[in-house]
C-alpha cells in the first residue's frame, strides 16, 4: 500500500534520512523503531508532506506523492496523528473530531464516522463537550486518533502515541493500537517503546542514525541478540 | 459634591451613557476585523484603519462624485476592501508568514504610509464632507440619538452575532479557530492554509469596509482620518487580548463609556485622556489583556 524508497530527506542543509526503504502492505500494522534523533518523526513528516524531500519516492497505492502538498495527502488515506497528539486544545473533543473530516469529501460521512469513533472509545462521547486541552494524556491520544480516523483513512501513520504518558496510560496506548489494528486498519507506528511496539505490530524497521539498520517480523526482532541488547535491556 | 451628585442623575447623563453604548458598537466593529485577522494570522495590522479610509474614499467617490446611490456603492466600498485585504495577505503578507514579527509590523506600517500617499495623490489633503444626515431620534425632550450611531450599533450587533455563529457552528468558523491554534496540524486535516488566511484576510478586509460604510456618514473623509481611530482600534484589541472576540467586544463599550463619560465632565479631549491612562493603568495591571486566557 505504502511504499518509500531511497528517500533522503532533513531540515535545510541537514539530511535526517540516508536512503530509506520501507513498505507497509494492506492490513499490516509495521513500526519504525529507533533511538531518539533517528530520523522516525522526520519520516513520518515526509511521508505526510510536511517536510519537502530531496531526493526518493513514496508511493500511496502506486500513485507518487512526493509532490503532492500536505493537505491533498489525507485525501488519497493517509491520516498522520502527530507527536505530541497536537490537538487544538482550546476546541471541544467534537470540534476536534470535526476537524479531522474538514475535506467537502469526508463532510457528507461524518456522522457515521464519528458514530465509529465513538463506538471505539466511548469515553470520547461522555466528554465531547470537553475542551481537548483539558483532558488527561491518554484521553488526549484517543481524542488525537480519532480525529485521523474520522477521514476513514486507509493507513493511519502514529507518531511516538506513548510518548510523555504515564506508564499505566501507555499500557491503555498500546491497547488501543491493537483495537484499531483489529479494526483491519494498515497501521505505521513509529515508537521508542520498543519492547510494547513489537508485541502488536506484524513487522517493524530499524533505524539509527537516519539509515535503515535491521528488518523483520516482530516475532524475529524480539529474538534478535542485537535488538535485545540495544532496544529490550537485556 | 451636590452638584456633582446631581449631575450623575441628569438626563445629560444618562443620554452621555447611551452615547458611549452607541460609540462602542461602531469600535467593536473596528476591533473585530483587526482581532480575527491576528487571531487567525498572527500578524497585526498596523494599516488596517487605512484601508477603511480607502473604503470611505471609495464610497465617497462612487456616490458623490459618480452619483451612484448609497446603497451600491456601500456595497461597493465593502467589496473592494475585501479586495484590498486579499491583496494585502498575498503580496506583503504571505511572504513575511515566517518572518519575525517585527518585520511584518514594518511592512504593514509601510502600507499605512502607502495607502496616505496614494490617497493623497488621488483626491489631495481636502476634507470632504458626504453633507448626509440620517438626523436624530428624540428619545424625550431632552435626550436625542443620532440615527447614524444607532444604525452603526445595530449593524455591528448583527455582525458580531452572526460572526460567533459564523466561528462556532461551521466548518470554515471552526477551522479558522482552529488554524489560530496550531497552524501546521490543519494541513494534515486536509486544509490548504495558505487559502484559509486568503479568505480570513478578504473577511477582515470587508469588515473595514463595513465599518467604512458606518463612519463615512458621521466623519469627513481625508487622507489621515485612519489615525483618529486606528491606535483606539489597536488598544482596544490589546485591552481585550489581541485575537481574543469577546474581550475585544467588551473592551470596546469600557472604552467608549470612559470616553463620553469624561466628555461630559470635562471636554470629549479629556474623555480620551481617560481612556489612555486607563489602558496604560491596565497594562501594567493585566498585560496580557483584560480577558487573557490563563495559559
Amino acid at each position: 500500500m505504502l511504499d518509500v524508497s531511497s528517500l533522503n530527506a532533513g531540515y535545510g542543509s541537514f539530511q535526517a534520512l540516508f536512503d530509506i526503504n520501507i513498505n507497509v502492505n494492506a492490513g499490516e500494522a509495521v513500526a519504525v523503531i529507533g533511538p531518539n534523533g533517528a530520523g522516525k518523526t522526520t519520516l513520518m513528516r515526509a511521508i505526510s508532506g510536511l517536510i519537502p524531500v530531496n531526493d526518493g519516492k513514496i508511493h500511496m497505492e502506486g500513485t507518487d506523492v512526493i509532490r503532492t502538498p500536505s493537505h491533498d495527502i489525507v485525501k488519497l488515506g493517509i491520516a498522520h496523528v502527530p507527536e505530541h497528539r497536537r490537538l487544538f486544545p482550546r476546541m471541544s473533543v467534537e470540534d476536534n473530531l470535526r476537524m479531522g473530516a474538514f475535506s467537502p469529501q469526508f463532510r457528507a460521512n461524518f456522522q457515521n464516522r464519528l458514530n465509529f469513533v465513538y463506538s471505539l472509545f466511548p469515553k470520547m462521547q461522555e466528554r465531547r463537550n470537553q475542551y481537548a486541552g483539558t483532558m488527561s494524556g491518554g484521553e488526549q491520544q484517543m481524542c488525537a486518533i480519532g480525529r485521523a480516523l474520522m477521514s476513514d483513512p486507509k493507513i493511519l501513520l502514529m507518531d511516538e502515541p506513548s510518548a510523555g504518558l504515564a506508564p499505566v496510560i501507555v499500557q491503555q496506548v498500546f491497547e488501543l493500537i491493537k483495537k484499531i489494528k483489529n479494526e483491519g486498519l494498515t497501521v505505521l507506528i513509529v515508537e521508542q517503546n520498543v519492547k510494547q511496539v513489537l508485541k502488536v505490530v506484524d513487522r517493524a524497521y530499524i533505524i539509527e542514525a537516519g539509515s535503515l539498520k535491521m528488518e523483520g517480523t516482530s516475532a524475529e526482532l524480539l529474538n534478535s541478540k542485537e535488538v535485545q541488547k540495544a532496544y529490550l535491556g537485556m | 459634591m451636590a452638584e456633582f451628585t446631581e449631575s450623575l442623575f441628569s438626563i445629560f447623563f444618562i443620554e452621555t451613557l447611551m452615547n458611549g453604548l452607541l460609540l462602542g458598537g461602531i469600535l467593536a466593529l473596528l476591533s473585530i476585523g483587526l482581532n480575527l485577522i491576528f487571531g487567525v494570522i498572527d500578524v497585526v495590522w498596523i494599516c488596517y484603519a487605512e484601508i477603511i479610509m480607502v473604503g470611505m474614499y471609495l464610497i465617497f467617490y462612487l456616490n458623490n462624485d459618480l452619483g451612484f446611490h448609497i446603497i451600491p456603492s456601500m456595497i461597493a466600498g465593502i467589496l473592494f476592501s475585501g479586495l484590498v485585504g486579499w491583496l494585502t495577505h498575498k503580496i506583503v503578507i504571505s511572504r513575511l508568514i515566517d518572518a519575525a514579527p517585527i518585520n511584518q509590523l514594518i511592512a504593514t506600517g509601510g502600507l499605512l504610509f502607502f495607502f496616505q500617499g496614494a490617497a493623497m495623490i488621488v483626491f489631495g489633503i481636502e476634507f470632504r464632507n458626504m453633507g448626509m444626515s440620517l438626523g436624530s431620534l428624540a428619545l424625550s425632550e431632552d435626550i436625542y440619538l443620532s440615527w447614524t450611531r444607532l444604525l452603526s450599533f445595530a449593524i455591528s450587533g448583527v455582525i458580531v452575532v452572526g460572526l460567533y455563529f459564523f466561528l462556532s457552528k461551521s466548518y470554515l468558523g471552526a477551522a479558522i479557530r482552529a488554524i489560530s491554534q496550531d497552524k501546521e496540524i490543519m494541513s494534515l486535516m486536509g486544509v490548504d492554509t495558505k487559502k484559509l488566511y486568503l479568505l480570513t484576510s478578504a473577511i477582515g478586509g470587508a469588515l473595514a469596509g463595513l465599518a467604512a460604510c458606518l463612519l463615512v456618514l458621521q466623519y469627513d473623509v481625508h487622507p489621515f482620518i485612519g489615525l483618529s481611530f486606528g491606535p483606539i482600534t489597536f488598544i482596544i484589541c490589546v485591552m481585550g487580548g489581541l485575537g481574543n472576540m469577546v474581550g475585544g467586544f467588551v473592551a470596546a463599550f469600557i472604552f467608549s463609556e470612559l470616553i463620553t463619560i469624561g466628555g461630559y465632565f470635562a471636554e470629549i479631549e479629556w474623555g480620551y485622556v481617560l481612556a489612555f491612562v486607563f489602558f496604560i493603568v491596565m497594562m501594567f495591571i493585566r498585560p496580557e489583556g483584560l480577558f487573557a486566557r490563563k495559559s
